[in-house]
This record gives structure tokens, C-alpha cells and sequence, in this order.
């Protein structure tokens, strides 16, 4: 008889509205590793959970859209900090995910944290670089503001469990917007653990919420529903058919698409994922003169 | 085409008084329509593959104004093909020799000024005084404005080398023909794009003379061409598999299904839709300008404007004071012939947006808001509606809720700045906004919430190349004007 | 403005007793009238600016300009004020004022010459039985910098001698430091100096002097404060600083006189003054009283031009009008 410890499993839950439930439907599907040894039962996403999620993703937008942009990158800088603190559990749960070698899954992990960091003092800088005063020819001033626009539905890529989940998941979320992110369906567990991170790093519940499933069971109530503002179909490369269904989804109520298109995660991302779920508010106002004035006796 | 059809007669109807302006209608001899037109293709005019055509009529009159060909979809395919072929020699041009010919554009438009706008109040119903002082002097700034960004692209922002998108389509509305193909076209040709733009049905005739105005700058065949159609014109070019890049202005509904059309396509995607805007109206406002910035809002154009100010919330505590001086107001607005250089009001586009705004206004009626209409007599020929008021409107009155693109103006009341703003952003809408209070602080408080891509404060429906402009939410997505109206036609 | 804006005002307003009736909260105190004046709506300044020249745009033509250039004359009040003045100088312009186009019997007079006091008695012989009346600046005028007492004997003086109408100008002194009380109560002196003796009384015009109060707020608020001391009239400027009458400036007087007569009833005057040369110039201010005041104000009784050389410009083109040609300063007198 062996006389070795049993570990304790974790149960991988979903995350919504800064609570850890299970899928309503009551569903798991089992997660393996790239070899095909289970790993762990994932929940198994459904219609009401997005709804659910979308729910609280609203809610949340408006204490984390109007807090300051100082305030969420503390916040999110914060994360980082977790993240790094953990790093030996999310190297393991991306080596087994993504079928790396451990040096390998902690270089994906340490470039999540980076990335975290990169974005974090974003924050407070998006807004200069891609707003600011416009010389219009009258006498008003005139100021362009970017502005998250709302809810967005992120369907995290495939494959980079960690890295690339990060890389669409802070974009949205520094510049104001709440996300309802819908894991890589393979290999979710980094997904459902970072969602541990986000729930001890003072990111206010609901800021983001995580989906594990069925990409295109769960995407396509996201891709529909009215309430959601955008979608990024990262997670839909590869997929046309599924890319095409939601894209066509998103446009009953006009929602701005991310398409989904090859991506090297480990690059540069570049301001665009930000600039893709932004709005430009431009606000006039007249100036005018102060009065001519003066006398000539 | 012969000078001498008939206007509507008299001066603008404005209530008889002592001092009655006599007509001043502005010479339409300075316009040379041509009894047809044909397509502007690869550098040349050419009928219909099939050689259908349409007429285009003058909605203040019903009179005739031109024939135009009526493109199919191997026009569109031509177009596309020789927008393709011009786009290598274009897109490779130096940016500096791209911003000299949208100079010689700019100055050109300029020039033939008096001529546009006489033919774009032809065309399009709207009161001279605004195609001369309005829409003309924007459009020519619009192509100064986006001829000096040709050469300074990799200073905007998007990237060291930002490269063109390829092949533009582009559908623009008949509310402000020349200058929604200067939104349009004058950020494209800076970039680089070549162009297949499609007129609206109802007003082809401006984008036909600025395809002579290109001749006339001397640009490359193929670079600009022109179709003129219908709905299903429109549809054929976005559809087409050779274009790159769709950019649509016009309403929600059709916006979706070109949404609907690109996905799952490589095409980029920018639209400015319908609006539903509120003008918010505090009681600290200065009052006599927020009585001008509402008619403004809601009366400029008619109210064919995606931005207007369609909503009016008042303050309950200013209200009785806000519509009595409104009222007053109105009743000097001058509804009538739009070549009349006094003429505020002109005629409304089409019989059928005449019927929409009709059926509209009806339902308010029936569903219980109080109709007021200015008092004026309108002309027995054309398409006319009296600037009208609907008293006691609720959020749920349809008059409240859908773009009625005329001009009928909705009032309803608020009692505090958080409800003022919670019935603003109350519409899947989100394009304009207004704001009127002497309180700096509450025009930033409230500008900061309202889900609209443009706020104007203590003014409104104010446009200048240099700002940005689009929506948010079912009010399209991208912006047109500015650096920010650069994006939409940069690959990055 | 109208029935709203009198609810709410009427209550506080309170009229000199030849104005309204129940004077007594607003100007009860310093501190009461500047809680009124200040809480007049703002005006904003470009709005304001982008009406008056949207108003500019009118065109004018035809039987529309030749009544507006008719108009225009009888509501000239034809002015020379200048240290320079004389018996001959205000005796020709008198001359003018009978018989403004010698070549043309039909043009109608000017409202009235405008004089310095001691040219009234010069004023009042040569325009006897004209219908043109006489008015006359007064409360050391321009400046206005003397003692109450002096500016009433000045006022007197006019009146005495013979003047319909007395052009004073307010204290902007005490008007730029807060005391509105004192303008206020130096305005309803002047008006009550303005009674003859035997009955009746001049009529008074309150000269803001925009110039100096340089902005839009204070023009709406001398308006109110003019009109609740007992103005007939409220005029732009004295014509002798750099900003005199402006289409905007007088577009927020006209809408001051708008809502004080909803506000009480009372109909008052607009005389603004300086600047205004040309037809256009006067045709530009015609359309604003007709697009703002309507038929009430379209008359010499509630709008006046305080000019001089606007009437030749407005003859030579009446003279275009009726003859088809265009006329040149040869054909016009100077006088």
C-alpha cells in the first residue's frame, strides 16, 4: 500500500458577477490534457448562463466604466501581481493544457503577466493617444473622447490558453468595457484559474465573467444578444462557418466585431484590440469672445 | 434641360405682417442640367449595360429634372474592375502628388460653389440659404482638410506604414448628397483607396458633376467612378466579391443587412445610421440660443438629418417658458420655395419619405401626444411638411422612439439631471446629443454619460472636417471626419 | 419671456409708478436687484452672434426694400454731436430733416434731430410745425461722469428748452462695480426731470454704452434694469467708443423689450446707435425687430436709428429703387 499523499482535486467553476457558480444546465465536460489524460470536469456553459453572465457584466459596467483610469490600472496592475504569485500553478495548468515543456508554459506564463502589466498602463494613456482637441474653423472647442463601449463578448483563441486569453481579455477591460469571456474549449482550466486571480485582485465582480464550453453554443446567444455591445471572435479562427454565423448574429443589433484572424500572441499586440472596443465621444462647445470693451473719450 | 420650369410661386409663407419679403429666388441659370446622364465609369460616361434608366424629379416642383442610367450589376462589376485597375497606379502614387490633385478637387469645388448648391437644392428640396452656406463650404473643406493628410499618413497614428484598404464602396444617402460623398470620398482618395461610390436614388445629380469636377482636376481614370441606382444597385456593390472596403450612410435597417452581407468576408466595414437624439434643456440654459439651437436641431434640412435633435427634454421647471418662446419661434419660420434665398423650410426629399413622416406624425396623433403645427401655407405642388410639434410625448410614444427623418419634434419633460439622461440614453440609438445649461460642470457631468458619439453643448448640429462623427450602438459604428475618419480607410 | 417668464417675474418685478404697478421687491436693495438681474437667462455669446447674422442673410428686395428703406428714414433720428456744433451747422441738418431728398417730395422725414442741450432752442425753431422732433443727449453726455445734480440740470435744461426726447447715458461705473441700485435710482431721477412744467414729459432713451459693458449678460441685465426704472426707450451706445450698436447686442435688447412687455405689459423702445452707415446695415436691423417684435415695433414710436450718415445711403438707394439707376453722393445733400 502506498503510503503517497492524495491530492485534492479543484472543481473548475464558472465565474460571474464575482461568484463561482456551476452551469445552471448542471453540465461538465471532461478537459484533457494534450495526450488525452483527464484533467478535470469543466462546466459545460449554456444558453442562460451567457445570459446570466451578460447580466453581470452589465451591471458592472457602470461603476467600472466611471471609475478612473488611474484606478483601473491599479487594478489591473494588481492582477499581474497574482498572476506572478501563482506562477507555478498556471505553468503546470499550461503545460498540461497546451502540451509544453515546463520551461515553455512558464515563458507563455510569464508573457501573460507582462502582458497584463503592458496593458495596465494603458489605462491612462489610451485616451491621449487616441483622443484630444480638434481645430475646428468657428469658435468652439472641440474635444474627442474614447469611451469603452460597453459589454463585450470575447471568444478567447484557441490554443494559447493563457497568453492568448490574456492578450483579448485586458484590451477590453482596461479601457472601461466588462467582458463575458467564453474559454478555449480545450483547454479552459487557465481560463477558470485566472478567473480565481481576478476575484482576489479588487477587479470588481462582473467586470469579467467566464464561460467554459461550447464556443459556438454559448457565442451564439452572446453574438445575439441585444444587451451585448461587441464581440471578439478571436476564438473563431479557423472556423468560418462559426465566425460567419456570429458575425451575422452580432449585426441585429449592430454590435462592433472583432474578426478573428491569425495571430502570433507573442507579438507586439499593438493598440488595435483596445481601439476596437472603443467609441469616440466628440464634445462641442462655444468659446466666443470675451466682449470687446473700451472706451474713447 | 431648359431654365425656365416653374418654382413654386410667391415668397416662403411666413405669416403676413407689415414687413413681407418679397421673393428672392437665386438663379438657376447658373446650373446646366443635361436632359441625361450616364454612369461614370473608368474615367468616362456610359449608359447602362442594360440601358435602363430613372428620372430624377425636383421635390419642390415634380418637375423633371434629369435622366439618369440606372446601374445594374454588370455596371458594377465594370466599376469595381476598373476601380481595381486604377488602385495600383494610385495607391503607389507619393502621397504628396495624391494631396495635390484633392487640392485641385477643394479648389474646383470652390469655384463651381454657387453652381453646386443651386443644383444640389434642385435635386434635393433643401432651402438655398443652406446648400450656399452650409453644406457647399463643408464640402470644400473637406477635401482641403483630407488633402493634407495624404502625405502625412505615417504621423496618424496608425502605424509606421499604414498601406491602403484597395476598393472603397461607398452608398450615401440623399439627406446631404455632396457633402456625405466628401465624407466619403476625400478620406479614401488620401489613403490611397480607389472609389465606387453610389448616389442616393433620389439626389444622383451632384455626384454626377463632381464626376466632372475629377475630369476636370485632371484625376487618373478609374480612381473615382460613379454609379447611379436604386436600393438594389446598392446591394450589388457591397456584395461584390472585388470590393475591400463598404462604407454606408443611410438608414439602421439597411445598415444591418450590409452587416449581415460582409460577414464572414475580408471587407471592412464602417456605418453611420439612424438617430433618435435628445436635446436636453436645463433650466438654467440660455434660453433664447437653446430656441435656436433646437430649431436648428430639428428644423436644419428639414430634419432629414441622422444627427437631429428629434427629442426635446425640458426641464418640467422651464417648460411652459421653453415651448411658448419656441412657438413663437416657429411661427416666422418660412416654409417654401428652397431657391428663395429666404426660404428656412424647403420641400421634403421624396413622396415616400413624405408618406413616412405622415404616417409617423399620424400615430402620434393617435396615440394620444398633442399636435401643433406652425402655421404657413405650403405649396399645392411637391413635398411639403409644416414644421410640427408634438406636445406631451412619453418614451413610449413611437414619436419618441423611431426616427421620423423630417421635421417633427418630439417634447417631453424631465425633473432631474439623472433622468434627463436616463430618457436621452433610452434608444437603441446613439449618434447626437445636446446639452443646454450655463453650469460647466453639468454640461462635462452629463456629456460624460450620454451614449452618443457627438455632444454638442449650448449648440448644435455643428460640423467641421476636423471632427469626428459617427455612433454609437445601432447608430453604425467608425468615425468620419478627422484623423479618427482616417482609420476606416488604412490597412493597420 | 411670455406668460411662463411673467409668472415667474411678475412677483418680483416692481415698476416705477409710471411703469407698472407693485414696484417694491427687486429694487428694493442693492442685493435684491442684483439677485433679479442675475438670474435673467444667460445668453451665450456665439449662439447669440450666429442668430444676428443668420438674420444678416435675409435678402431684401423689391417692394420689400423700398418699404423697409421708407421705414428705415422715419426712424432716423438724425444726430450731430460734436464739439464742433453750431446754429448753422444744426440749422442745416434741420433743413434736411424736413426735406431729406430735395429732388423727391414722396421721403418721408427722420423721426427726429438729435442735438446737444444747447442746440434744442436752435433745434426747436428750425423743425417748427416739421412733425420732426427734437431730442437731445443729456447727463453729460457721453461720459456721463458729473454729479447726479449737474446730469439733472442738464436734463432739465433740454426739456425746458424745448426737447420731445432725453438720450441719457447710465452710470457704467457703478454699473461694472455692482451697484445697481444706484443706476437704477439715478435712471428714475432723470425720468421724473423729464416732466414739463404744465404737464406731460419728454420721453427717455437710456443709453447702455454696450461698449463699455462689454458683455452679453450685462447688455440683457441694463435692459432690465432700464426698463424697471422707467425707460421708454433703451439704447445701444453714444456712438463715440470703438463698439457702438452691433446686430447682436441690439438682438438682446430687442428680446429684453420682448419679455418685459410679456412680462408686464409694458411696451418699450430700441434705439441703437453708432455704426449703422448703410441700406443694408439698416435693413439687417429691420428684419431682426420684424423676425423678434413683429408689426408692435415697426414704427418710429418703438424703433429708432441713431445715425447720420445712414440717410443718404437709404435716399440713394430709394433714388435706385424709383429710378433703376444707381445714384452717387452728388445727388444727395450734406449737410
Amino acid at each position: 500500500m502506498s503510503t503517497d499523499r492524495l491530492s485534492v482535486l479543484k472543481t473548475y467553476k464558472l465565474y460571474m458577477g464575482g461568484k463561482f457558480p456551476r452551469s445552471e444546465s448542471g453540465r461538465v465536460y471532461e478537459v484533457t490534457d494534450s495526450k488525452g489524460n483527464w484533467l478535470a470536469n469543466a462546466p459545460r456553459s449554456s444558453r442562460k448562463d451567457a445570459r446570466n453572465a451578460v447580466v453581470a457584466a452589465r451591471k458592472a459596467f457602470g461603476g467600472w466604466s466611471g471609475a478612473t483610469a488611474y484606478n483601473r490600472g491599479q487594478v489591473l496592475y494588481r492582477v499581474a501581481e497574482m498572476l506572478e504569485g501563482r506562477r507555478d500553478q498556471f505553468t503546470a495548468e499550461v503545460a498540461a493544457a497546451e502540451g509544453l515543456s515546463r520551461a515553455k508554459a512558464a515563458a507563455q506564463v510569464d508573457a501573460a503577466v507582462d502582458r497584463w502589466v503592458w496593458y495596465a498602463g494603458w489605462s491612462d494613456k489610451i485616451a491621449q493617444v487616441a483622443g484630444g482637441a480638434n481645430p475646428v474653423a468657428g469658435p468652439y472647442f472641440n474635444l474627442s473622447t474614447p469611451e469603452p463601449t460597453g459589454v463585450v463578448a470575447v471568444i478567447a483563441p484557441a490554443g494559447s490558453s493563457l497568453l492568448g486569453l490574456v492578450s483579448v481579455v485586458a484590451p477590453v477591460i482596461v479601457t472601461g468595457n466588462t467582458a463575458v469571456v467564453v474559454a478555449d474549449e480545450f483547454a479552459p482550466l487557465p481560463a477558470l484559474s485566472l478567473a480565481e486571480v481576478l476575484a482576489t485582485s479588487d477587479v470588481p465582480g462582473g467586470v469579467v465573467n467566464v464561460l467554459s464550453g461550447s464556443a459556438a453554443e454559448v457565442g451564439a446567444p452572446l453574438a445575439a444578444h441585444r444587451d451585448v455591445n461587441a464581440v471578439d471572435l478571436a476564438g473563431a479562427a479557423g472556423d468560418t462557418g462559426l465566425a460567419t454565423e456570429l458575425e451575422v448574429a452580432a449585426a441585429d443589433n449592430l454590435k462592433r466585431v472583432l474578426r478573428p484572424a491569425a495571430t502570433d500572441w507573442a507579438a507586439d499586440p499593438g493598440t488595435g484590440r483596445m481601439l476596437a472596443f472603443l467609441e469616440t465621444k466628440t464634445v462641442w462647445h462655444p468659446t466666443g469672445g470675451l466682449g470687446a470693451a473700451g472706451s474713447s473719450y | 434641360m431648359t431654365h425656365d420650369a416653374t418654382h413654386p410661386s410667391g415668397s416662403p409663407a411666413a405669416p403676413a405682417g407689415l414687413f413681407t419679403y418679397a421673393p428672392a429666388p437665386e438663379s438657376r441659370a447658373v446650373v446646366d442640367i443635361a436632359p441625361s446622364y450616364g454612369l461614370f465609369v473608368d474615367g468616362e460616361f456610359r449608359e447602362a449595360a442594360d440601358g435602363s434608366v430613372m428620372t430624377t424629379l425636383s421635390p419642390a416642383t415634380e418637375e423633371k429634372l434629369s435622366e439618369v442610367a440606372h446601374a445594374g450589376e454588370a455596371d458594377v462589376d465594370a466599376a469595381v474592375r476598373a476601380a481595381r485597375t486604377a488602385f495600383t497606379g494610385w495607391s503607389a502614387l507619393p502621397g504628396a502628388e495624391r494631396a495635390k490633385y484633392l487640392f485641385r478637387i477643394a479648389r474646383i469645388i470652390q469655384e463651381r460653389s454657387r453652381e453646386l448648391a443651386v443644383l444640389e437644392t434642385l435635386d434635393n428640396g433643401k432651402p438655398i440659404k443652406e446648400s450656399r452656406d452650409a453644406d457647399l463650404p463643408l464640402v470644400a473643406a473637406h477635401f482641403f482638410y483630407y488633402a493634407g493628410w495624404a502625405d502625412k499618413l505615417e504621423h496618424a497614428g496608425f502605424g509606421p506604414a499604414p498601406r491602403p484598404v484597395g476598393v472603397a464602396a461607398q452608398v450615401i444617402p440623399w439627406n446631404f448628397p455632396l457633402l456625405m460623398l466628401a465624407w466619403k470620398v476625400a478620406p479614401a482618395l488620401a489613403c490611397g483607396n480607389t472609389v465606387v461610390l453610389k448616389p442616393a436614388e433620389t439626389t444622383p445629380l451632384s455626384a454626377l458633376f463632381f464626376a466632372d469636377i475629377c475630369r476636370q482636376a485632371g484625376l487618373p481614370r478609374g480612381v473615382v467612378n460613379i454609379l447611379t441606382g436604386d436600393g438594389a444597385t446598392g446591394a450589388a456593390l457591397v456584395g461584390h466579391e472585388g470590393v475591400d472596403k463598404v462604407a454606408f450612410t443611410g438608414s439602421t435597417a439597411v445598415g444591418k443587412e450590409i452587416a449581415r452581407t460582409v460577414a464572414g468576408t475580408d471587407k471592412r466595414l464602417t456605418l453611420e445610421l439612424g438617430g433618435k437624439g435628445a436635446n436636453i434643456v436645463f433650466d438654467d440654459a440660455p434660453l433664447d440660443q437653446a430656441v435656436e439651437g433646437i430649431v436648428n436641431g430639428v428644423f436644419f434640412n428639414q430634419g432629414q438629418v441622422c444627427c437631429a435633435g428629434s427629442r426635446l427634454l425640458v426641464q418640467e421647471s422651464v417648460h411652459d417658458e421653453l415651448l411658448t418662446a419656441l412657438q413663437r419661434r416657429l411661427r416666422t419660420l418660412r416654409v417654401g420655395d428652397p431657391l428663395d434665398k429666404n426660404t428656412d423650410v424647403g420641400a421634403i426629399n421624396s413622396a415616400e419619405q413624405l408618406a413616412r413622416i405622415t404616417e409617423l406624425a399620424d400615430s402620434g396623433e393617435a396615440e394620444g401626444a398633442r399636435r401643433w403645427t406652425a402655421p404657413c401655407d405650403l405649396p399645392s405642388q411637391g413635398y411639403w411638411f409644416a414644421p410640427t410639434l408634438f406636445l406631451g410625448v412619453s418614451q413610449a410614444h413611437r414619436v419618441a422612439r423611431e426616427e421620423i427623418f423630417g421635421p417633427v419634434l418630439s417634447v417631453l419633460t424631465f425633473r432631474t439631471p439623472e433622468e434627463a439622461v436616463a430618457k436621452a440614453n433610452n434608444t437603441p440609438y446613439g449618434l447626437s446629443a445636446g446639452v443646454w445649461t450655463e453650469k460647466g460642470s453639468r454640461i462635462l457631468a452629463v456629456s460624460e454619460r450620454l451614449r452618443a458619439g457627438v455632444v454638442w453643448a449650448n449648440t448644435f448640429n455643428k460640423f467641421d472636417p476636423t471632427s469626428p462623427f459617427g455612433g454609437y450602438r445601432e447608430s453604425g459604428f467608425g468615425r468620419e471626419g478627422g484623423r479618427h475618419g482616417l482609420e476606416a480607410y488604412l490597412e493597420h | 419671456m411670455t406668460v411662463g417668464y411673467a409668472r415667474r417675474y411678475a412677483p418680483l418685478v416692481t415698476m416705477p409708478p409710471s411703469a407698472a404697478p407693485a414696484l417694491a421687491d427687486v429694487t428694493a436693495s442693492d442685493a435684491a436687484l442684483r439677485r433679479f438681474l442675475h438670474g435673467l437667462p444667460g445668453v451665450d455669446a456665439v449662439g447669440l452672434d450666429a442668430r444676428a447674422a443668420a438674420l444678416g442673410t435675409r435678402s431684401i428686395k423689391t417692394t420689400a426694400k423700398a418699404y423697409a428703406i421708407d421705414l428705415a428714414i422715419s426712424m432716423i433720428d438724425l444726430t450731430t454731436l460734436e464739439g464742433a456744433d453750431t446754429a448753422g451747422k444744426v440749422r442745416s441738418l434741420c433743413a434736411k430733416g424736413r426735406h431729406p431728398d430735395p429732388s423727391d417730395r414722396t421721403a418721408p422725414s427722420p423721426a427726429a434731430v438729435c442735438v446737444y442741450p444747447d442746440m434744442v432752442p436752435v433745434a426747436r425753431e428750425a423743425l417748427a410745425g416739421s412733425g420732426v422732433l427734437v431730442a437731445s443727449v443729456a447727463t453729460a453726455f457721453p461720459a456721463g461722469r458729473a454729479p447726479l445734480e449737474v446730469k439733472l440740470a442738464d436734463v432739465r435744461a433740454a426739456v425746458a428748452a424745448g426737447a420731445d426726447e432725453i438720450d441719457m447715458v447710465i452710470d457704467r461705473g457703478a454699473f461694472l462695480s455692482g451697484r445697481y441700485l444706484k443706476v437704477f435710482e439715478e435712471i428714475a431721477a432723470v425720468r421724473e426731470n423729464c416732466a414739463r412744467v404744465g404737464g406731460g414729459a419728454a420721453r427717455l432713451k437710456v443709453i447702455f454704452e454696450n461698449g463699455e459693458l462689454a458683455t452679453y449678460d450685462n447688455v440683457r441685465r441694463a435692459s432690465w434694469l432700464a426698463m424697471l426704472a422707467g425707460a421708454d426707450f433703451i439704447k445701444t451706445s453714444t456712438g463715440k467708443v470703438a463698439v457702438n450698436a452691433t446686430p447682436s447686442n441690439t438682438l438682446v435688447m430687442l428680446e429684453a423689450v420682448r419679455d418685459f412687455r410679456d412680462a408686464t405689459g409694458h411696451q418699450i423702445g430700441v434705439k441703437p446707435a453708432g455704426g449703422i452707415r448703410t441700406t443694408k446695415d439698416a435693413l439687417t436691423y429691420l428684419v431682426m425687430v420684424n423676425e423678434t417684435l413683429g408689426d408692435d415695433w415697426l414704427s418710429p414710436h418703438w424703433f429708432r436709428f441713431g445715425a447720420s450718415g445712414l440717410l443718404n445711403d437709404l435716399l440713394m438707394q430709394r433714388q435706385k429703387l424709383s429710378s433703376g439707376r444707381y445714384s452717387g453722393p452728388d445727388y444727395v445733400t450734406v449737410d
